[in-house]
């Protein structure tokens, strides 16, 4: 219950920050307005709906990245992390609170840039939900890195490793440019970090391939979100045993 | 079991890296007493009470809250305490009601009784009026008043209020002064604070802390009588050599240099000594007064014999 409370803390905080939901959920959509406007004219099959759609969401969510960074500093500098901790909160509770929010948001930026593709032609079917085997542990890779960041860095210093993350998320997921057309160390890297894996598992399965084409994909998209999330608690574990 | 202290320290200690922010510490503080912990900056103050509330482990040294070990019970210790830390400690993008809904229903409070707990807070705080601003809008007062209604949610027998009057204005800091004397026998309070006046007004006992270490302990009363023993002697020459500073020095605890004059403070001043010895170094002594101590000289006395470079 207490847990329910203070994740509802989190989410309205980061639900009234207009701003922030600008830049994370109607920004990433009116890029990919732009994008598919461009396609109409000069046909490039990267923004064709079904190619343009998962690139700009998993884009998307590196600002969840920048949300529960910036949560948890302020927090950590405004000393309200401090009033929580002599509460009866346990650690875990503390976790959850300040990750599950994010997976709402990232449902949102999820539902926002799907209804804004299928207006302009992506089609709509079973591949939606099923995307989401790819979403929810890319958005967790973000919040991860979020928690890891959010630990270690001031507000105030957090503008450099956020853009960092969010330009090489853009950039390796191949969402804007098709990174195999470059090829060498891009290419390389692109194929270790996990984001070009989740967009092309969800372009392949939006084309109505079946999920076992994917499924190493999914196991790397997985095991990365796996690995940030536990960072990510560890950081936060150990900034908050000294406070 | 109410015989028992609220707190017990034994011999609590702190350490960053080489500096000892708490030194050994052995400090009781009786059931429903206002016991107040008085130093200054750097003293020690706050990381005394993130001890006592488990957010620090000490280094060496234990305490018993409320009849449970800080270093082994912290779950139980941290469901009866009240907390109002030092920083104003606030969700800026909720309202005020919201805030202490929060913390309500983090103490487990069912909705209803969190509104009922809530509205009690806002009229006791006299934040009613605001109850609906985003807290970011509200002045430095008022958001530590709410810092203060935040740490009362629970109503717990035992309070921490770090600073409490931090940068309220005259009215709004006693309109704290008395809420806290409302709490006079009914909660144990542990308060930190910067000026002995507070301290004076407020308390059962009074710990003067500095350095991490405690310099001086009693009610404020028995404080009050070692002012009264001390003097204080201010003299104006027209320049007085190191030399006779430092033999000054060795006799007597306090020596400074103020605007006024050479300040020389102990227990029992002996007059003619004094002046014997300035003059044995050639210094003309222009004006020579003697002042009645007040509690801040005792204060400063204390937080300053040996700092005093
Ligand atoms: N986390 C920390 N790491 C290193 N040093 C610390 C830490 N916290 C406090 N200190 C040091 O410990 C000493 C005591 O600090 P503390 O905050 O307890 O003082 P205080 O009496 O509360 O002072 P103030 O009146 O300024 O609030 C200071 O020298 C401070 O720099
Ligand atoms: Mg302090």
């Amino acid at each position: 219950m207490r847990t329910v409370a203070l994740a509802g803390r989190v989410f309205k905080e980061v639900y009234r920050d207009k701003a922030g939901i600008t830049l994370g959920i109607i920004y990433p959509a009116m890029l990919m307005v732009i994008f598919m406007l461009i396609e109409g004219h000069v046909p490039v099959d990267i923004f064709e709906p079904i190619n343009i759609m998962p690139g700009i969401t998993v884009f998307s969510f590196a600002f969840l990245t920048m949300f529960s960074a910036s949560m948890l500093s302020r927090d950590r500098e405004k000393a309200f992390l401090i009033r929580l901790l002599t509460t009866p909160l346990k650690p875990g509770e503390f976790i959850l609170a300040y990750s599950l929010p994010y997976f709402l948001i990232a449902l949102l930026q999820t539902v926002v840039m799907f209804i804004t593709g299928t207006l302009f032609g992506a089609p709509a079917g079973i591949g939606y939900i099923t995307s989401l085997l790819f979403l929810l542990p890319t958005a967790m890779i973000c919040i991860g890195i979020g928690m890891i960041l959010g630990s270690l860095f001031a507000e105030s210093a957090l503008p450099a490793p956020g853009t960092i993350t969010i330009v090489v998320i853009a950039f390796f997921s191949g969402a804007f440019a098709d990174f195999k057309m470059i090829g060498g160390i891009v290419r390389t890297i692109a194929l270790i970090l996990p984001f070009s894996h989740a967009v092309d598992g969800i372009r392949s399965i939006l084309a109505g391939n079946p999920l076992s084409e994917v499924m190493n994909s999914l196991y790397l998209v997985v095991a990365y979100a796996l690995l940030f999330y536990l960072l990510g608690i560890l950081f936060f574990r150990w900034r908050t045993r000294s406070v | 079991m109410s015989e028992t202290p609220a707190i017990q320290m034994m011999g609590i200690t702190k350490r960053f890296g080489k500096l000892t922010a708490v030194n050994n510490v052995d400090l009781s503080i009786k059931r429903g007493e206002v016991f107040s912990l008085l130093g200054p900056n750097g003293a020690g103050k706050t990381t005394t009470i993130k001890m006592l509330c488990c957010l620090l482990k000490p280094t060496s040294g234990s305490a018993i809250v409320l009849g449970y070990d800080i270093n082994r019970d912290s779950e139980k210790i941290k469901q009866i305490i009240g907390v109002s830390p030092q920083e104003t400690a606030v969700a800026e993008k909720l309202t005020t009601r919201e805030n202490l809904n929060l913390m309500a229903r983090i103490y487990g409070f069912s909705k209803e009784d969190a509104r009922e707990r809530v509205e009690t807070l806002l009229d006791m705080t006299e934040l009613s009026e605001r109850s609906n601003d985003r807290v970011k809008r509200l002045s430095g007062g008022m958001k530590r008043r709410l810092n203060l209604a935040m740490a009362l949610i629970s109503d717990p027998d035992l309070l921490f209020l770090d600073e409490p009057t931090l940068g309220l204005d005259p009215h709004a800091r006693r309109s704290i002064w008395k809420q806290i004397e409302a709490f006079k026998g009914k909660k144990t309070i542990l308060l930190t604070t910067h000026y002995l006046e507070e301290a004076d007004a407020l308390s059962d006992h009074v710990a003067v802390i500095k350095d991490g270490k405690i310099v001086a302990h009693g009610t404020p009363h028995e404080l009050k009588r070692d002012a009264a023993v001390m003097q204080i002697m201010v003299i104006r020459a027209q320049r007085i050599p190191e030399a006779c500073i430092d033999e000054l020095k060795t006799n007597y605890p306090f020596v400074k240099e103020t605007a006024e004059g050479l300040e020389i403070r102990g227990e029992r001043l002996v007059f003619d000594g004094i002046v014997d010895l300035i003059r044995s170094h050639g210094v003309k002594i222009e004006w020579l007064t003697m002042k009645q101590p007040s509690l801040d000289d005792v204060f400063s006395s204390l937080v300053e014999e040996e700092g005093a470079e």
